[in-house]
């Protein structure tokens, strides 16, 4: 069974083996597919229209599915790799293990925000950006850019209080948990984060920066932190929403898992500290 | 058809402006007219050269393609910068994603500052 482990915990050899799965799945060409799939997925859900990965209550069982798919990828790989987590509410500076040079490096220099040490860099050869919203081939990233902070415990603390999953018109306006963690409304979570992180992080095409898979692991990690504080409450909206993934709904790209498929993540991973 | 003979009206009177090197000065107030727009149904048109690069906001023609801005598109240096309209009539774009702002024209500037002097490129639904 796969543990995801907070990326903290991790050992030498297990950095090693997870950036290694990166760099093969890169090399191969399927890490860009999933790029691509993130960023039409983000140009096309909208508040009005059709919405199935963001701004929408299946924002959390669609990063869920996505995040398996991709750990199956590196798991075909190396069987040995699971997704490890960001727990950004206490590892929140640039100074932290998470960003230096063997693991995913560090922030970007200050003239055109390049990532300059890590395996990603453009320096490593590893890692070239070929789906972007812009010409630039490299990794970039401008972490606390501006005196930004990341969530606090206290902020995310407040919204697993939050015991209504999700509420009419169920998009970026919307009241409830996962409007909340996603961070259109309120102390604003997962959406800060990607700000915070800056560069690719920042833009549709997100998933270029391999922390973009630590940062959605922890917040499918809050999602069964809240599930486990809030037994009696329910994925919504249950049927019938135009627009919108009903719990029984199938949802793009896959068509053949609804978000009552997701709601037990225990059937496909585990987590190295109980919710 | 009320709404879209207004926005017309309201971009072509934008732009007659806009092409005015003084357009600002012209204009009296020229946050008035954006700060109204989170609640207003048409955002106004913009034409201007904002640290180096030429950026244009206005009702789409009807060309095709994907946005969803309600019909309004921006363009940096001439190449479009996907933008969308949150439902609280903040605005998004490919490039900030994650971060809202006011108006077309606030987006199309953090799009600037983000690019760094880099051209868009086209991106394609998959």
């Amino acid at each position: 069974m796969t543990v995801r482990k907070n990326q903290v915990q991790l050992t030498a050899t297990e950095k090693r083996r997870f950036v290694d799965a990166l760099l093969e799945l890169k090399r191969n060409g399927q890490y860009d597919t999933f790029v691509t799939t993130h960023n039409a997925f983000i140009m096309s859900d909208t508040d009005n229209g059709d919405r199935v990965g963001h701004r929408s209550p299946s924002f959390l069982p669609w990063h869920r599915r996505y995040l398996i798919e991709f750990e199956r990828q590196l798991q075909a790989v190396d069987p040995a790799v699971a997704l490890p987590y960001w727990d950004w509410r206490t590892d929140r500076t640039a100074g932290s293990s998470l960003w230096a040079a063997d693991f995913l490096g560090g922030t970007g220099r200050a003239r055109d925000g390049q990532v300059m040490d890590g395996p990603f860099s453009l320096a490593s050869g590893g890692w070239p950006l070929t789906v972007g919203v812009d010409g630039r081939g490299f990794l970039r990233r401008s972490l606390g850019a501006g005196g930004r902070q990341l969530p606090t415990r206290a902020e995310v603390d407040s919204v697993l209080a939050m015991s209504t999953y999700d509420a009419p018109p169920w998009n970026s306006a919307s009241d409830g948990f996962r409007n909340h963690l996603e961070g259109w409304r309120g102390a604003n979570l997962h959406n800060r984060v990607h700000v915070w992180v800056g560069g690719q992080m920042g833009t549709g095409v997100s998933p270029n920066d391999p922390v973009f898979w630590l940062h959605h692991a922890f917040i499918d990690k809050l999602w069964a932190e809240w599930q486990a504080r809030h037994p009696g409450s329910s994925y919504l909206p249950a049927a019938g929403t135009p627009n919108v993934v009903d719990l029984h709904d199938t949802m793009r790209p896959w068509n053949d898992v609804t978000p009552a498929d997701m709601l037990d993540h225990t059937r496909h991973y585990t987590y190295d500290t109980v919710a | 058809m009320p709404e879209l003979t207004r926005r017309r009206a309201l971009g072509a009177a934008a732009s007659a402006l806009a092409g005015l090197a003084v357009a600002d000065l012209v204009i009296a107030g020229p946050s008035r007219a954006e700060a109204s727009v989170p609640n207003a149904s048409d955002p106004v048109a913009f034409d201007e050269v904002f640290l180096g690069r030429r950026i244009q906001g206005g009702a789409a023609s009807h060309e095709g393609g994907h946005h969803h801005g309600g019909g309004y598109r921006v363009r940096i240096d001439g190449d479009e910068l996907h933008v969308m309209r949150n439902a609280d009539g903040s605005w998004i774009s490919v490039v900030n994603h994650y971060e809202t702002f006011a108006t077309p024209r606030a987006v199309a500037r953090a799009a600037v500052r983000e690019l760094q002097g880099a051209d868009l490129v086209p991106l394609v639904l998959a």
